[in-house]
């Protein structure tokens, strides 16, 4: 059913710290490795040793340069998936309720067995989290590694979807952020973690922390040292003029 | 937004033969017979060879059943659910008009009603998201709506009415532009998208990707942009301004009309071409564009 739920028993999310991503891309890498190898169809790849390769990614990376007049940039890696929206307008467009929201943990996936393939869900969404696979033809998205964070095959620090497992610096977090008392609800409060888009009204799950304030080094071009030589260099100006 | 040549004809053509079904439940025109089924199978053929159309750029078309299955919160399943029912009910209607010679008033207003309903629902498809602020406004249902009952007269063959209808339509377009210009111009910036206004001018440094993806294809879609004026000119004149002109100013005649029909043919395709094509989608934004 496309209804959302009125409340979930959990918000399970992501937190992810930009002042800590160091913009390495292995989240994507890790993502794109475990899905394409578990839950639904893998995530496809078109021409990718040709010319024009392309392909399905549940998790990009995207790098941002932000500068105050007069100071110098700072840049700041910004990953997106899906944000797992609380009010998720992917969920209610969905005509055969293929997408839907789980009431037990808020997590919204897809049910590839009813996805027709129309995109809609995937124009619904402000973030451009969701992609149609090409090969399957049905849409694919982050799953929040629904098959990891249950899956008692596994080892339990394993337990955490992939991207957070492989994050080489520690800026993705998980856990539960419905929970105030929750570890990621106390680094969301902690650091004044925010929402993309709030204004959109879908509510989202996963926050982003901000980049902590940087010191500001004078960075401008150094003043001319000397406008007129002097001495033997004044010399040499003015007797190379002279010729 | 990408004009998949799909949804372009699907929404034009379609709406147009429930613009059509829409007059004729009324009883416009007032023929009987062989005449009457050849109104039906023109309405027919362009209402259910547009949702055919539709299901073309599906990418698993043999879910299609479910597609039926979530009325209560989609515009698009309430869009197929409505068209089915009002195509059932239109079935019946010509079946009892053309064979029994029944008048079929009664059902023939639901029927009509219906018919603005669905286009109404196939209108609501892209009016509902808010992602994308050009269509996001309360014209985009009365924009919709006035070239299927625009076209439907036309086709009806009650060509001052559409004469009225399509100048009514012109001044729709327009407004709905203008609208849609505004709206698009307060999207908003990278820095609002990603947050990080606070930290000064934000510009892209590098893409998530280097190669296109299905995101860029599908909802950063740029070619319409740059020829919009152009295009939109070609839209209204051909489209609303020309026919109402031919069908208001000239004497009634199967030439005229047909001239008017022609025109207003091509301009609708143009504009919901252009409506597709030159549509921002939020998601731009955290691209730079």
């Amino acid at each position: 059913m496309t209804a959302l739920p009125s409340k979930t028993d959990k918000k399970l999310g992501l937190v992810i710290d930009l002042d800590t991503c160091v913009g390495c891309h292995g989240c994507v890498t890790a993502c794109k490795g475990w899905n394409t190898q578990n839950y639904g169809a893998p995530l496809s790849d078109q021409d990718a040793y040709g010319a024009d390769p392309s392909g399905t990614f549940l998790n990009r990376v995207f790098s941002y340069e932000a500068q105050q007049s007069g100071c110098a940039s700072q840049t700041v890696h910004m990953p997106r998936s899906c944000l797992h929206c609380e009010d998720a307008p992917c969920v209610t467009v969905c005509p055969t309720g293929a997408s839907y929201k789980r009431e037990e943990d808020g997590i919204v996936l897809v049910n590839e067995d009813r996805c027709i393939g129309c995109g809609l869900c995937a124009w619904s969404c402000p973030y451009g989290a969701r992609e149609l696979d090409r090969e399957a033809g049905v849409m694919k998205k982050c799953t929040l590694c629904v098959d990891r964070i249950y899956n008692e095959n596994l080892p339990e620090e394993d337990r955490v979807p992939a991207c957070v497992r492989t994050c080489p610096s520690g800026a993705r977090h998980f856990g539960d952020l419905g929970d105030p008392d929750s570890d990621v609800s106390k680094l969301v409060a902690d650091r004044g973690g925010f929402d993309l888009m709030p204004d959109l009204g879908t509510k989202p799950v996963n926050k982003y922390l901000p980049p902590r304030p940087k010191d500001q080094l004078d960075t401008a071009p150094l003043d001319t040292v000397a406008d007129e030589p002097k001495g033997f260099l004044g010399w040499l100006d003015k007797a190379l003029d002279k010729l | 937004m990408h004009p998949a040549p799909s949804v372009i004809i699907f929404t034009t053509f379609s709406g147009l033969g429930f613009g059509l079904l829409a007059w004729m439940g009324l009883g416009i025109p007032d023929v009987g017979g062989m005449t009457l089924l050849a109104f039906f199978v023109i309405a027919y053929v362009l209402a259910a060879g547009g949702l055919l159309a539709s299901t073309f750029h599906l990418g698993n078309k043999k879910n299609a059943i479910y597609a039926f299955s979530q009325w209560r919160t989609s515009w698009l399943s309430r869009e197929g659910v409505a068209s089915v029912v009002t195509l059932l009910l239109f079935g019946l209607i010509a079946l009892a008009q053309i064979f029994m010679g029944a008048e079929m008033a009664f059902s023939g207003v639901i029927g009509s009603v219906l018919a603005l309903v669905t286009v109404f629902t196939t209108s609501m498809i892209y009016t509902q998201l808010k992602t994308i602020s050009r269509w996001n406004q309360p014209l985009t249902p009365v924009l919709f709506l006035l070239h299927a009952i625009a076209g439907g007269a036309l086709l009806a063959g009650e060509v001052k009415i559409a004469g009225v209808l399509l100048a009514a339509l012109a001044v729709v377009m327009w407004l709905h532009w203008q609208q849609g210009d505004a709206r698009a111009a307060n999207r908003g910036t990278l820095g609002d998208a990603t947050g990080l206004g606070h930290l000064g001018e934000v510009r892209m440094f590098e893409s998530g990707h280097t190669a296109r993806n299905y995101v860029l294809d599908e909802m950063v879609y740029r070619v319409g942009r740059k020829h919009a004026q152009k295009l939109r000119m070609i839209a209204l004149g051909a489209g609303a301004v020309l026919p109402a002109a031919i069908l208001l100013l000239t004497p009634a005649g199967h030439a005229t009309a047909f001239i008017a029909l022609a025109l207003h043919l091509a301009g609708a395709i143009v504009g919901r071409w252009l409506f597709f094509a030159e549509a921002e989608h939020v998601v731009g934004l955290y691209y730079g564009k």
